[in-house]
């Protein structure tokens, strides 16, 4: 490397990196997330519906619409304030059925169990499973049960699968945002992903943060009722706020510009961020979704949200724009603007 | 760099001869070390950098020179709202 | 949050950006050392309230960024062992080594864990007896005591499976090597406020006797960076050049004491590889011989691979301000956060990073 006194002459002995085995940062969400689907999945899969790349599939079915959706939960640790895979499993499913208008109807659930997995721990996975379901109004009718060898599993992954019905007139996908539309918030970032991080690290905060984990269909249906102007609706989990968004200003190929004295954040989860230097734009959320609609309806929209109780909190946090199309940009609480971008991979605690 | 931020200590302790106290930031309360600041008492502000405090907040000082900058900004606009409300 | 909040205020920010454009009658390079503040700086977007005769340029204050190639090479090889748990802020992971950064050793199976705090460290130390554990020690000085304290405690408590890979950095030599290069257009620099909490402000009393440059103490909020921005213009209007602290919340001109004595205690300064920009005698800190045992450099036995350096990264010139990274062929092209090519792209803290995150065009000037 350099010589003591070369201290404007040195380059960097950084190689390039290659990249051919998935890292961690391909679940998060992120950059790498989208490069996957984009590289492998994509291409492989071919066809116009995964094209559009929603939380869900509208298909058509003997002249019906059907919104078919699946995720795979693996969380760690299994249990948290506020939630637990179990329930996370039904609400998120349950979600992504909803941010496609659909009406959710029919759960599967599949169970990837570690050897060695107590009973009484998925005991009371599967009833938490059933008080989401059937609180949501919404049937497990099927399921699989598969079992590795210890070691081979983080004690228990869950999938849902989830089927739902899409009213005839209901067109909601990422890539009809418009400039002019509003974005719409429906409450506070943040919840989920640091009750998660809290719990795992062994944070250790005196009253625990709370996961948002809810099932939003009726927060959605209330809002289809209110207008039938909303271009699309995601709800941002892992990646956060800027993943959803980046999502729709990429599909859409629009701008996106947020104020950053609209966007809600909670004062236990402002804390945690500060003090572990992460930012609540990219924290996951299971119990938020954010609606682009068009502005003339977004007054009425937001009444709508707020009456509702998983909306209270609702806020018009951005709008679309024309300029710099697949870009997030934000104007911050000094008046200046940054941009929103996407993180690669998951966002790391840092003492820098 | 140094990602340092303000707390008030709520409660302290000694356990094992180390000195811990209870740090409340914003919306949550965390346990700090206090080994470097032994003339910190509770109610105090501290600022913490990975799990120990390196540093008793200038109460007086702060709000002296935090003062003469309110006054600059009492001076200056409010910005002008974002279309925020719609209604 | 107190002492947070006030800081962001946005009249006030306004009313210190337009003091300095009254102020500054000529073109002036300011340096602020810090990546906390180079992150301020991007996240608020403060050099767009600035007027476009003062230039800020970002300084090697991201120690994520100058940890030496080999430190990064020696933990991904301590952490594939299989009777090692590698221990790390979380800043360090995605560090590129020569082959590898600790995130795919992760991958590879490697048990590596994130800690905030080095204190998890030892309690990881205490809940595995039959396994080692070597925590990654890096940091300027304001992580230092931190540290130490883990070394000092592990000691005392006679903990034997407990080890530190120590990579330390020291903010003043580094600034005397920058200002002593021919090529230096720095004319007033921004001290890093939580250093300085730690170390106090004296130490940079003999740079600006040396070189004649006015420093300031600064903060990490918007409002703090530009009233030391504010400070440091006024110096350079009137040709003086003194230290002041701007910071003075959290900073006294002796420092923290019982922080110091710490370091003291155990650490000794020493030469240090400071990664992009080379050798800087007496800049960096390593454990005393009576901490030997605790030393993981000293305990294990470690092959050095050095890897084949691509010419294209600048970052020893973003290093010292010399660059933008905006300047650079590769920025945002070739080299990103997901694919990068040097370290300050790397690191949250460092300045490459800062721009991409924040903005990928210079303001327009």
């Amino acid at each position: 490397m350099g010589k003591t006194n070369g201290i404007t002459e040195l380059s960097c002995p950084t190689p390039l990196a290659t990249r051919d085995t998935i890292l961690l940062g391909h679940g998060s969400g992120g950059k790498l997330s989208a490069e996957l689907v984009r590289d492998v999945f994509l291409p492989a899969f071919n066809n116009p519906s995964l094209a559009k790349l929603n939380d869900q599939a509208v298909v058509a079915i003997n002249g019906s619409r059907i919104a078919v959706t699946t995720d795979s939960f693996v969380v760690s640790p299994l249990f948290f304030p506020g939630g637990d895979i179990g329930s996370l499993a039904v609400h998120g499913t349950i979600n992504d059925l909803a941010m496609g208008g659909a009406q959710p109807l029919f759960l599967s659930a599949a169970f990837i169990i570690e050897e060695g997995l107590s009973l009484a721990v998925l005991g009371k996975v599967v009833a938490s499973m059933q008080r989401a379901a059937q609180g949501a109004g919404v049937q497990i009718v099927t399921g699989d049960t598969k079992v590795v060898e210890k070691g081979k599993g983080d004690g228990l992954f869950v999938n849902t699968t989830g089927i739902g019905s899409v009213a005839f007139g209901v067109e909601m996908s990422s890539d009809r945002a418009r400039p002019g539309d509003k974005v719409l918030l429906s409450g506070s970032i943040g919840d989920h992903g640091i009750a998660i991080l809290a719990q795992r690290e062994g944070l250790e905060f005196e009253s625990a943060i709370e996961s948002d984990s809810a099932a939003l269909h009726t927060l959605v249906s209330d809002m289809l009722a209110s207008s039938k102007d909303i271009r699309c609706m995601r709800d941002p989990t892992r990646g956060g706020l800027s993943s959803a968004l980046n999502e729709i200003a990429a599909q859409s190929r629009v701008g996106i510009e947020l104020d950053e004295t609209a966007i809600p954040v909670r004062d236990e989860v402002k804390g945690a961020c500060e003090m572990l230097g992460l930012d609540p734009l990219y924290v996951a959320n299971e119990g938020k979704l954010i609606a682009v609609v068009d502005r003339d309806s977004s007054a009425t929209l937001l009444k709508a949200m707020r009456n509702h109780p998983l909306g209270s909190e609702s806020r018009v946090i951005g709008t679309v724009t024309k300029s710099d199309p697949g870009m997030v940009t934000m104007r911050t609480q000094l008046g200046t603007t940054r941009i929103v971008d996407m993180l690669a991979g998951d966002q790391l605690p840092r003492i820098c | 760099m140094c990602l340092a931020i303000p707390g008030k200590i709520l409660s302290a302790d000694e356990s094992n001869g180390l000195l811990v106290g209870r740090i409340q930031f914003g919306g949550i309360v965390r346990s700090a070390r206090l080994d470097f600041v032994p003339e910190a008492r509770v109610g105090d502000y501290v600022m913490v950098h990975v799990g120990f405090a390196i540093s008793r907040v200038d109460e007086k000082e702060a709000e002296r020179t935090y003062a003469l900058l309110k006054e600059m900004g009492a001076l200056e606009a409010e910005l002008p709202p974002e279309d925020n409300e719609s209604a | 949050m107190k002492y947070l909040d006030e800081y962001r205020d946005g009249r006030i920010a306004r009313r210190l950006a337009q003091e300095i454009t009254e102020t500054a009658t000529k073109h002036w390079v300011l340096m602020e050392i810090c990546g906390g503040q180079t992150h301020t700086i991007m996240r608020y977007g403060l050099d767009e309230l600035l007027p476009r005769n003062i230039e800020l340029v970002h300084g090697p204050g991201c120690p994520v960024c100058v940890t030496p190639l080999e430190t990064i090479d020696r933990a991904i090889a301590l952490s594939l062992r299989a009777d090692i748990i590698l221990v790390s802020y979380g800043d360090m992971l995605r560090v590129p080594g020569s082959n590898a950064d600790l995130f795919r050793a992760k991958a590879q199976g490697a048990d590596v864990r994130i800690a905030y705090s080095p204190i998890e460290a030892i309690k990881i130390a205490r809940n595995n007896p039959k396994r080692k554990v070597v925590f990654l020690a890096i940091g300027f000085e304001t992580t230092a005591p931190a540290n130490a304290m883990a070394a000092y405690q592990a000691k005392h408590e006679g903990l034997t499976n407990f080890s530190m890979l120590v990579s330390h950095v020291l903010v003043p030599p580094a600034i005397r090597a920058l200002l002593a290069s021919p090529s230096n257009r720095v004319q007033g620099f921004i001290a890093p406020g939580h250093v300085c909490t730690v170390m106090g402000c004296h130490e940079y009393e003999g740079l600006v006797r040396d070189f004649r440059i006015p420093m300031v103490v600064g903060g990490f909020e918007p409002v703090d960076l530009l009233q030391a921005i504010l400070m440091l213009v006024k110096q350079l209007e009137s040709g003086v050049a003194h230290v002041e602290n701007q910071y003075v919340r959290s900073v006294s001109y002796q420092g923290n004491l019982p922080a110091q004595q710490i370091l003291q205690e155990v650490f000794e300064v020493a030469d240090q590889k400071w990664r992009g920009i080379g050798t800087i005698p007496r800049s960096g800190l390593r454990l005393r011989d009576g901490y030997a045992a605790y030393d993981a450099d000293r305990i294990f036995d470690l092959e050095l691979i050095t890897a084949d350096e691509p010419a294209e990264c600048i970052s020893a010139k973003v290093l010292q301000g010399l660059k933008k990274p905006t300047d650079c062929a590769a920025f945002a092209i070739r080299c990103t956060p997901e694919n990068p090519l040097g370290a300050p792209m790397v690191s949250a803290e460092g300045a490459c990073a800062a721009y991409y995150r924040y903005r990928r065009q210079p303001v327009a000037s």
